[in-house]
C-alpha cells in the first residue's frame, strides 16, 4: 500500500500531500511545497472570542457597499424573521446558469411532492421557483453578490395579471467573509449565511438541494450566549434617527420545573448612554467594554429584583437594528445597518463552518 | 431520421440461406473439440451421442429453414422430430449462434403453431454467443407483427434474459425507436422498459421520447417500470426530466428470466464458460428514514450520483480534450473494477464526495486523482457531519450507535487510502478534551492512528496532552486502547517517512532530523506514559502486552524503516517485564532485545563500514544503556547472579546482606529460566517429562546436558523469543567451540 503510493507523488518530481498541515500553518510556516493548500488552519481552534478577533477588539469596517446600496432592493429583508443556517462553499456553482438552477429545483421539487411521478424539468409546475443576484448586498470586493431564492405557488386562476402567491424565502450572503473566500481555490463559492423565511419543509427542499448540486453542508447557526450580548452593546450604542422601541434582553432560567423567562426592558436613550459611557474609542469594541456594559444592567437588575441575571441564560436581544435568538433567529429592523448586521451573522457563520 | 434508417433492416437479413449451413457444420467441428476438450476421459459412446444429436439438430434446422418458405402442409410427427431435436441439443449444450437467425425467425413470423413457437422460443439457449443479427432480423419480424402477442411478451422476456449473450449491441441500439413504439401496448409495456432500461445510452435520451413517457405516467399512473426507466433517464439528462424514487423500492422490473434461467445454468455448467454478468439495476433510492429527523442532520453517507452541473461545460471541454469523449461516465453505472478502468478518463466524481467513503472503487480513483477540490469537498462535508453528529458535543444526541459506524466508516476510508483526513484530525484535536473517553472509544482511538506526521511540539497542546490525562484517569482497557492506537500510529508515521525519504523529499518540516526528533517524542510519551501506568495497574500483565507490543516495532526502526533512531524501553518498563510473572510477556522482552541488538550491530556495522561521516550515530549512551539491560537480564535468567551484576541505577543491584535478610534460599538463581516465575511451569512440566516418578521436583537436575535438553524444551513450546534472545545474545562455551570449529573450516 505505501508503495503504491509512491509513483503517484514521484510523478511530477513534486511532493503531493494534499493535507493542510494544520500544525505547521499554527508554527506560521512557509507551505513546504509548491501545492496550494487551501484547507483551513486549526489556528482557529485557540480561538475563544466571539467574532474572531483574536484580541477581543472589533473594529467596524467601513461598508463599501453602503452608499450604493439600493434600500428598495433590500426591503425585502426587513422585519422578517430569519432561520440562520451556515453553508460551507458551494462547488461547481455558475452564476450563469441562475436559470437552469431554477427549473432543476422547481423540477426537483415537484418530484419530491409527489414521489415515484417524474417531474419534466422546465415545465409549468405548482411551485414556481426564481432565483436570483442580489448584487447589493456584499461587504468587501472578495464577496459573492448574494443569492435569493423565492418559491412562490402559482395561482389558479386563469387572469395573467394575477401575481404569484410568494410561499418561502430563503437567501445566501457574505458580507466581509474573506477569511473564509481568501482560503478557498477556484470552483468554489463562499456564501457562508444563509436565512430563510417560511415553512421548513420548503427549507428542507431547498438545502437537499443545494448540499446534492453543489456538495455543501447546512447546519443551523445557533447563537451564544455571549455573542449575544456583544450584540446588544454593539446595537444599543447605535445612533438612530428616528424614534427607537425599547432594547430588550430576555432570559431563560435554567433548571426550573417551569419554564421561566425574565424580560429585561431598557429606554434605548438609557442604553446608549450607558454604552457610550463605557466605550473607550468610538468604532472599536472590546471584549472588556462588552462585559462592563453587562454587568452594569445586571447589577442594575440585582439592585431592583434581588436577582442575578450573569446565573441566568441570554435567549433573546432585541434592539431597534435587529433582534436575535439564540436558536439563530434574527430579525433585522433598520436597513442602515444592514450590513453590519449580516457582517457579523457571517463571521459566526464562517466560525462554524471551519 | 432513425425510424426511417431501422426500418431497412427487415429487409436485409433475408437472403443467407446456404451460408448458414456451412456455418453450421463448422461449428459441429469446433463442438466436437470442444466437447473433447472439456471432457477427457468421455467415453466413446458419449462421443457418438453427441455427434448424431448434432447431426439432428443440423436436420432440425435446415427443416425449420426450409418450412417457412415452404406452403406445402407439414406432417405433425416430422415437426415433432425435429422440434424434439432442438429442444435436446438446446437444453444439454446450448445452441450455437448460427442457429438463432433461423429459429427466431421461424418463431415470429408464426409460421407454426403458437405451441411449437413456444416450445421453440424456450429453447433458445445459447451455447456461446447471440449474434447481434439475429436479434435485429428478429425485431423486423417482431415489427411485421404476425406472431401472437404471446409470442411477443414471450420473446421480450427471452431478449431481457439473453441480453448480455448478445455478442454486440450497436445495431440493436439503433432499433431503440422501434422498440419505444411498443411501450404504446400496454401489455408489452412492462417488458419493452425494461429492454428499453438495458438499451438506453445517453444519445437515447431526447426531450419527445420523456415527454411520451411522462404522458404514459399520467395515464397508467406509478408504475414501477415506468419509474425505472424514468430514472435511468433522468441519470443521463438531469437537466430534462427528474424523478424522486420512493424509499422502499426494491424490485422495479418482474422477474422475466422465465424458462431460461435454470437451462442457462446447466449449460454454462456443461460448457465451463463464465458468462456475462447481468446488468445490476443500479438506480438510487432515497434513504429509508429510521425515524424523524432533522433534514440537514443525517449522518447519512450520500449515494454515489452524477453531479448534474457540467452540463453545458462538457460541451466546451470536448472541444479541448480531442481523445475524450464528451460524455461522462455515471458513477451510479460504476460497478466494477474493469469497469473502472475502462472508464477511468471520463469518470466523474459524484455531486456530493461523501459518497467516496463507502464506494472502494471511488477511493481507488480517488487515489489516482490529483485535485485539491475533492479533498476540501470531503474536508467540508466531513467537517460538518462529525461536529454536528458528535454525541459528546451536541447535547441530547440519541445517535451514539450510527455515529460510532460514521467513525467506523471513515476509518476504514483512511485504511483504503493510508492517509488521514483533515476533517478528522481537527475533529480530534477540537473535542478531544471534551471526551469521555467511553463514548465510541475504540472507534474514536483509532482515528488517531491516521493523524499525520508533524512537528510533536505542534500537535502536543492539542492531542498527547489532553490523552495523556484521559489515559490516567481512565481503565486498563482504555489506556490498552490508546497503547494500540498509538503503535498504530507510530507505524503510520514509519512508513510515512520511509516513502518521503525515497522521494527524497526534504523540506522545512520533514527534514531527517526533524522526522527524527517527532518519532523521537512519540516513544518517549509512549515510554512515560507506560511506565506510569505500569505502576497504576500494578504491573498488569495485560498491559504490558500492549506496552511491549509497542516497543516491538520501536526495537526495528532502524533495520525496518531505516530511520537513525534506537530508544530503549525506560527501566520503569524494562524491569517489570523482566520480573514479569508471565511467559508471553518475558518471550516477548526477549524477542525486543534480540531485535535491539541486531539494529544496534547493523548500526555499528555501518558505521565502521562507511567511511564518510554519518549524519547521524547512535550515541553511546544508547549502547549503555543496551549493555545495562543486556547485563541484567543475562544475570537474571542466564548465570545466576541477579542481584549483583545489574549496573543501572534503578536496577535490581542488591546488597547480599540485605538479600540474605529476605530468608530466600537460593537467591541468586531464583530469576534464571529455571527459577522465575514466568517459567515455573515450563520447568515443572519438564522434569516431570524427564523422571515421572519423581513427584519431589528436584529443579537442581536441570544442569549440564538437561540444561540442554531443557532449553530445547522451551524451544520447543513456542518461546521462539528466548530462543533468539539466547542464541545471539548469550555466547556459551561449547557453543563457542562450535562455532569456533566452523570458522576454521572457512
Amino acid at each position: 500500500m505505501a508503495e503504491g503510493r509512491a509513483p503517484r507523488a514521484g510523478a511530477d518530481g513534486k511532493k503531493f500531500e494534499r493535507r493542510r498541515r494544520a500544525a505547521a500553518a499554527m508554527a506560521e510556516e512557509a507551505p513546504e511545497d509548491g501545492a496550494v493548500r487551501t484547507l483551513p488552519s486549526l489556528r482557529r481552534l485557540s480561538r475563544g472570542l466571539p467574532f474572531g478577533r483574536s484580541h477581543g477588539r472589533l473594529i467596524v469596517p467601513a461598508l463599501c457597499s453602503q452608499e450604493k446600496a439600493d434600500p428598495q432592493k433590500t426591503a425585502f429583508v426587513l422585519r422578517k424573521a430569519w432561520t440562520l443556517y451556515s453553508v460551507t462553499p458551494l462547488y461547481g456553482f455558475r452564476r450563469a446558469r441562475l436559470r437552469d438552477y431554477a427549473r432543476l429545483l422547481g423540477a426537483f421539487i415537484a418530484a419530491e411532492k409527489q414521489k415515484g411521478l417524474a417531474v419534466e424539468v422546465g415545465v409549468e409546475l405548482d411551485i414556481k421557483v426564481a432565483l436570483s443576484s442580489l448584487a447589493d448586498i456584499r461587504g468587501s470586493e472578495l464577496d459573492q453578490a448574494a443569492l435569493l431564492v423565492q418559491l412562490s405557488s402559482r395561482s389558479r386562476s386563469s387572469s395573467r395579471n394575477s401575481e404569484d402567491k410568494p410561499v418561502w424565502l430563503g437567501w445566501f450572503c457574505s458580507v466581509f467573509g474573506d477569511e473564509l473566500s481568501e482560503s478557498v481555490p477556484e470552483h468554489f463559492t463562499c456564501l457562508p449565511l444563509f436565512l430563510s423565511h417560511g415553512a421548513e419543509s420548503y427549507t428542507a427542499l431547498v438545502g437537499s438541494w443545494f448540499q446534492k448540486t453543489f456538495d455543501c453542508c447546512f447546519r443551523r447557526l445557533a447563537i451564544s450566549p455571549l455573542n449575544l450580548s456583544w450584540m446588544v452593546a454593539m446595537w444599543a450604542g447605535c445612533k438612530l434617527d428616528r424614534a427607537a422601541s425599547a432594547v430588550e434582553l430576555v432570559f431563560s432560567v435554567p433548571r426550573l420545573a417551569q419554564p421561566l423567562d425574565i424580560s429585561y426592558a431598557i429606554h434605548p436613550e438609557d442604553a446608549k448612554a450607558l454604552w457610550d459611557t463605557v466605550q473607550k474609542t468610538p468604532g472599536e469594541i472590546t471584549h472588556e467594554e462588552v462585559d462592563v456594559f453587562m454587568d452594569c444592567l445586571y447589577a442594575h437588575f440585582h439592585r431592583h429584583f434581588k436577582i442575578h441575571l450573569s446565573a441566568a441564560k441570554l435567549v433573546k436581544i432585541s434592539t431597534a437594528i435587529a433582534s436575535a435568538h439564540c436558536d439563530g433567529i434574527v430579525k433585522i429592523l433598520h436597513s442602515q445597518y444592514l450590513p453590519g448586521v449580516l457582517m457579523l451573522l457571517t463571521e459566526l457563520a464562517i466560525s462554524q463552518i471551519q | 431520421m432513425q425510424r426511417r434508417r431501422s426500418s431497412k433492416t427487415p429487409k436485409q437479413p433475408l437472403s443467407i440461406p446456404n451460408k448458414s449451413q456451412t456455418d453450421l457444420s463448422a461449428w459441429r467441428k469446433g463442438g466436437k473439440i470442444d466437447s473433447e476438450k472439456s471432457v477427457q476421459n468421455n467415453q466413446s459412446a458419449d462421443d457418438q451421442k453427441c455427434e448424431s444429436q448434432e447431426g439432428s439438430l443440423e436436420q432440425a434446422l435446415s427443416y425449420f429453414q426450409k418450412a417457412q418458405d415452404s406452403v406445402a402442409p407439414k406432417k405433425k410427427s416430422v415437426e415433432q422430430e425435429h422440434l424434439d431435436a432442438v429442444e435436446s441439443t438446446a437444453l444439454e449444450q446450448g445452441l450455437p449462434p448460427e442457429g438463432f437467425e433461423i429459429l427466431l425467425k421461424v418463431v415470429l413470423s408464426g409460421t407454426f403453431a403458437d405451441t411449437v413457437n413456444t416450445r421453440l422460443l424456450k429453447s433458445l439457449i445459447p451455447a456461446s454467443v447471440i449474434p447481434e443479427n439475429s436479434v435485429v432480423t428478429a425485431v423486423s419480424w417482431l415489427c411485421v407483427g404476425k406472431c401472437s402477442s404471446n409470442i411477443q411478451l414471450l420473446f421480450l422476456k427471452w431478449l431481457i434474459t439473453m441480453f448480455d449473450f448478445i455478442d454486440h449491441k450497436e445495431q440493436l441500439n439503433a432499433l431503440y425507436g422501434f422498440f419505444f413504439s411498443f411501450l404504446q401496448d400496454e401489455k408489452l409495456c412492462p417488458y419493452v422498459c425494461h429492454v428499453l432500461y438495458l438499451l438506453t445510452r445517453k444519445e437515447n435520451v431526447r426531450p419527445f421520447r420523456i415527454r411520451t413517457l411522462l404522458d404514459l405516467q399520467a395515464k397508467m399512473g406509478m408504475q414501477s417500470h415506468l419509474q425505472a426507466l424514468l430514472s435511468l433517464y433522468k441519470l443521463f439528462c438531469p437537466e430534462q426530466v427528474t424523478i424522486t424514487l420512493p424509499g422502499r423500492m426494491k424490485t422495479y422490473f418482474k422477474n422475466s428470466e422465465g424458462p431460461w434461467k435454470a437451462a442457462i445454468t446447466a449449460v454454462r455448467q456443461r460448457n465451463q464458460g463464465s458468462s456475462p454478468l447481468s446488468q445490476a439495476v443500479f438506480l438510487g433510492t432515497s434513504q429509508p428514514q429510521s425515524r424523524k429527523r432533522k433534514w440537514n442532520a443525517q449522518l447519512v453517507i450520500p449515494a454515489s450520483s452524477a453531479s448534474t452541473k457540467h452540463l453545458d461545460e462538457d460541451r466546451e471541454k470536448s472541444c479541448f480534450y480531442l481523445c475524450s469523449p464528451n460524455e461522462s461516465f455515471p458513477v451510479e453505472q460504476l460497478q466494477t473494477f474493469p469497469q473502472l478502468l475502462q472508464n477511468i478518463h471520463r469518470l466523474e466524481f459524484p455531486s456530493q464526495m461523501g459518497s467516496v467513503l463507502t464506494n472502494p472503487l471511488l477511493l481507488h480513483y480517488m487515489n489516482c486523482v490529483k485535485d485539491e477540490s475533492i479533498y476540501l469537498r470531503l474536508y467540508y462535508w466531513m467537517g460538518q457531519r462529525l461536529q454536528e453528529e458528535c454525541p459528546w458535543c451536541v447535547v441530547d444526541n440519541p445517535y451514539e450507535e450510527e455515529f460510532r459506524s460514521f467513525l467506523e466508516t471513515v476509518y476504514k476510508a483512511e485504511c483504503f487510502l493510508q492517509e488521514g483526513f483533515s476533517a478528522c484530525e481537527e475533529f480530534l484535536y477540537k473535542t478531544l478534551p471534551l471526551w469521555d473517553g467511553i463514548c465510541c472509544r475504540s472507534e474514536f482511538l483509532r482515528l488517531v492512528s491516521w493523524i499525520p506526521l508533524s512537528s510533536f511540539s505542534d500537535i502536543k497542546p492539542y492531542l498527547f496532552d489532553p490523552l495523556a490525562q484521559l489515559f490516567f484517569t481512565s481503565s486498563i482497557y482504555f489506556k490498552c486502547s490508546v497503547l494500540e492506537s498509538l503503535k498504530e500510529l507510530l507505524q503510520n508515521w514509519l512508513i510515512r517517512s520511509v516513502i518521503q525519504m525515497d522521494l527524497e523529499i526534504s523540506s522545512v518540516n520533514t527534514t531527517l532530523s526533524g522526522l527524527v526528533n517527532t518519532v523521537a517524542e512519540l516513544v518517549h510519551f509512549v515510554g512515560w506514559i507506560s511506565t506510569v501506568a505500569m505502576r497504576l495497574e500494578n504491573n498488569s500483565t495485560f498491559l504490558l502486552y500492549f506496552i511491549l507490543d509497542f516497543y516491538g516495532t520501536v526495537c526495528d526502526i532502524y533495520l525496518k524503516y531505516n530511520l537513525p533512531l534506537l530508544i530503549m524501553p525506560p527501566a520503569g518498563v524494562f524491569y517489570p517485564a523482566l520480573l514479569s510473572m508471565d511467559s508471553v510477556n518475558l518471550n516477548q522482552l526477549c524477542y525486543i532485545m534480540y531485535r535491539y541488538r541486531a539494529n544496534l550491530v547493523a548500526a555499528k556495522e555501518n558505521e565502521l563500514s562507511k567511511k564518510k561521516i554519518l549524519q547521524f550515530k547512535f550515541s553511546n549512551r544508547t549502547y549503555q544503556e543496551y549493555n545495562q539491560y543486556i547485563i541484567a537480564m543475562v544475570g537474571c535468567l542466564w548465570t545466576s547472579s541477579a542481584f549483583q551484576k545489574d549496573t543501572h541505577p534503578q536496577g535490581l543491584c542488591m546488597d547480599d546482606k540485605l538479600l540474605s535478610k529476605s530468608a530466600v534460599k537460593e537467591v541468586k538463581s531464583s530469576f534464571n529460566i529455571v527459577y522465575h516465575p514466568a517459567m515455573m511451569g515450563y520447568s515443572v512440566k519438564f522434569l516431570q517429562q524427564i523422571c515421572p516418578g519423581d513427584t519431589a521436583l528436584n529443579f537442581k537436575l536441570i544442569k549440564g546436558k538437561k540444561w540442554d535438553w531443557y532449553l530445547e524444551y522451551l524451544y520447543s513450546q513456542g518461546l521462539r523469543g528466548l530462543k533468539a534472545f539466547i542464541e545471539s545474545s548469550i555466547s556459551r562455551v561449547s557453543q563457542a567451540a562450535r562455532s569456533k570449529a566452523g570458522n576454521a573450516d572457512v
